[in-house]
């Protein structure tokens, strides 16, 4: 392949110890990403896509939680086995991350500037007048008007959709290789939602060579930002193709469900037309099927999907999907679980 | 549909004192609900749509007449005339803790969040048992506990669930449960303040389609508050935009979806993202800023803060909702005149 991926994960699992049980909240699960993409993470609450991402940055919580296995290879250096002090060095610096809940993630007995100067001062070595000084600077790039003035307002000075700048602000301090988003405007009013992903967008742009991980419910936002999906399911990869192609072509069940339980009334053929919706519920992942983990609400499972959890195969190029219905029509088609990547460094 | 009216609410008001200092002077007040008026027609599904803070969920709340117990001080006008079959009204707002009673039974609530909305010390059957036991006294309890168990088959609950407590459910099925607290008096109109959001997409279908069978069995109004548009323009048959305590705009679904008139309605269905990558990189009116609070709203019109075509009369103006069309009203004397301008910067967005 040309391109050289960024950052690459494979069989990653994260358990989480819940009363004396092994829970796998994220169970194998291998995915690239490539230098520029916008590379979007869908599942539902309990799917593992928050625990992935966690897992990047090496901030699951221990206990209950910890990486029991696998490998996150970034630039040829794999996180799974630096300790603290290293992996200090990496987050925050080369890969930086904005979370949900812009009301909890900022510290409200910190002033906006100290808290973005504090990520200078850490990794850049910056002096904390230098280090403000590029605050104001950053703010006014993510659109907060009157940046120098604001720098010494308090969190709850800021209205949700300004403290959202100020964690991408933080984010993008150190200029970082990729920046991990997790519903960064679930949290928004749909007007300002429109802001951050615009915001998002542009300043991307700037960048030819980052990445953005895009972790979301919202497989609208998907189809506006990503090049390439990732859908999770019961802690595994379900599918994972480019973002024309999982539209266009969606292969596996739960994805082609997502796809037609949301409303859509620009479309002249769903209007007013009863939504389909996926019978039952998300299962708990202390409560997992143990063949495909969808078996329990797909329409079409045979016998097999109960007792063997097939393996993500590749369909068409570079299109993924873990199903035993889908074949493929590849002749050496690649199955991206089960093959550990040779460290490079 | 039938036509015949159910709710009328004229020119409602809320208004919450803010107290501030030492000794709790009243010092402003927040204009949560500022001249708010609709009518909603039996079976008939309104969708209410806005931002935070922008007043739904008070309109709803003012309907039920619970905001006394929320803040003893505040000041509610206007009316909400409630018509029973006959043809007879009264108005709810009117009404006192004890008149308000049998009218509690006719009007249901759902909740937005599934999880803090059904008590969890209650086992199903004494939740959703709850407003029978409460307006259906003349009823024998057994007869009561066999309505339970009819209601969970209607929203899709094994009846064996019935005594079961409410953590031991999943999101989508509490809400069920909520749903089936609502159903239990046979009510005429059930208020739905954000009933799906807080679902999961694959169970809020479920939940969605859910309700629309119940309202074709029962023939059951909703006023459904959300602000996902694309949700209530499955649901609704009309839809009514509220901003900083005003609709600005009201029509049918499809007026208000497809062929939005006020600069706002405009701005917030732009913003929805669209799920087809093919469609992606569509003009946007992007709203500049954040919505201004409640307390201290701009004069004249309230969205010429942000409105992309506002001019210096909207400080003096205060709009009215002017028609359209038969069904559909604007609450903007230069929507017509700003059209061309705006469709052109939109490169034919709203075809």
């Amino acid at each position: 392949m040309e391109r050289q991926p960024l950052l690459q994960v494979r069989n990653l699992r994260t358990h989480f110890n819940i009363e004396g049980r092994w829970a796998p909240a994220v169970d194998g699960v291998s995915f690239d990403v490539y230098p520029g993409e916008v590379f979007g993470i869908v599942g539902e609450s309990g799917s593992g896509k928050s625990v992935t991402a966690l897992s990047i940055m090496k901030l699951i919580p221990d206990p209950p939680g910890r990486i029991v296995g696998g490998q996150i290879l970034f630039k040829g250096i794999d996180l799974t086995a630096l300790d603290y002090a290293d992996m200090y060095r990496i987050r925050g610096k080369e890969i930086a991350m904005v979370f949900q809940e812009p009301m909890t993630s900022l510290n409200p007995v910190f002033t906006i500037g100290m808290q973005i100067a504090e990520v200078l001062q850490a990794h850049e070595g910056l002096s904390q007048e230098d280090a403000l000084y590029r605050a104001a600077e950053l703010l006014t790039q993510v659109g907060i008007p009157d940046a120098e003035r604001r720098l010494n307002d308090y969190p709850h000075q800021f209205s949700g959709g300004m403290r959202q700048r100020v964690m991408i602000a933080i984010a993008l301090a150190c200029n970082p290789s990729i920046l991990i988003a997790d519903e960064p405007t679930t949290a928004l009013d749909v007007t300002i939602q429109a802001q951050i992903l615009e915001l998002m967008v542009e300043l991307k742009s700037k960048r030819a060579d980052a990445a953005i991980i895009l972790i979301t419910h919202n497989l609208a936002v998907v189809a506006e930002m990503c090049h390439r999906v990732m859908v999770m399911y019961g802690g595994k990869v379900q599918e994972i193709a480019d973002v024309y192609e999982l539209f266009g072509n969606p292969l596996h069940p739960y994805t082609k469900g997502l796809l037609q339980s949301i409303p859509r009334p620009e479309l002249p053929e769903y209007r007013g037309k009863r939504l389909v919706a996926i019978p039952g519920n998300v299962p708990s992942i202390m409560n997992l099927p143990r063949g495909c983990k969808f078996c329990t609400r797909c329409s079409q499972a045979i016998e097999r999907c109960f007792t063997d959890e097939p393996p993500l195969v590749e369909i068409t190029t570079e299109h993924f999907v873990r199903c035993h219905l889908v074949q493929t029509e590849l002749s050496s088609p690649r199955i991206l679980d089960g093959q550990p990547l040779a460290q490079t460094v | 549909m039938s036509e015949t009216v159910l709710l009328d609410v004229r020119d409602l008001r809320v208004h919450f004192p803010v107290y501030a200092g030492v000794f709790q002077r009243r010092v402003a007040e927040v204009k949560a609900v500022d001249g708010v008026s609709f009518t909603l027609s039996r079976g008939e599904t309104l969708g209410l749509v806005g931002e935070s803070g922008c007043g739904k969920t008070t309109v709803g709340r003012a309907l039920v007449n619970v905001l006394r117990y929320v803040s003893p001080d505040v000041f509610i006008s206007g009316s909400a005339h409630f018509y029973d079959a006959g043809g007879s009204s009264v108005d709810l707002l009117s009404l006192s803790t004890k008149k308000m009673m049998p009218y509690r039974k006719r009007i249901a609530m759902i909740f937005q969040d599934p999880y803090s909305s059904l008590n969890s010390r209650l086992s199903v059957r004494e939740i959703v048992r709850e407003p029978l036991d409460l307006h259906f006294r003349q009823m024998s309890r057994r007869e009561r506990d066999e309505r339970v168990e009819w209601l969970l088959d209607k929203v899709g609950l094994q009846p064996e669930y019935a005594e079961r407590y409410p953590h031991e459910f999943s999101g989508g099925q509490r809400q069920r449960i909520g749903i089936a607290r609502a159903l239990a008096t046979n009510p005429d109109l059930i208020i739905c303040d954000e009933p799906v959001s807080a679902l999961d997409v694959s169970v809020q279908a479920q939940v969605i389609n859910l309700m629309e069978d119940l309202r074709q069995e029962f023939g059951i109004a909703y006023l459904f508050i959300a602000h996902d548009l694309s949700v209530v323009y499955h649901i609704s048959h009309r839809i009514a935009v509220m901003y900083l305590g005003n609709i600005v705009e009201i029509g049918t679904r499809d007026e208000v979806y497809f062929t939005p008139k006020h600069p706002y309605t405009r701005a917030l269905i732009s913003a929805i993202p669209v799920s087809d990558p093919r469609k992606r990189g569509k003009q946007r009116i992007v709203l500049d800023g954040d919505i201004p609070t409640p307390i201290n709203k701009p004069s004249g019109c309230s969205f010429r803060t942000r409105c992309p075509i506002a001019r210096a009369e909207c400080a003096r103006l205060t709009p009215t909702l002017e028609p359209h069309s038969p069904t559909h009203f604007v609450a903007c004397p230069f929507v017509d005149q700003e059209f061309a301008i705006i469709n052109e910067e939109e490169n034919g967005l709203f075809q």
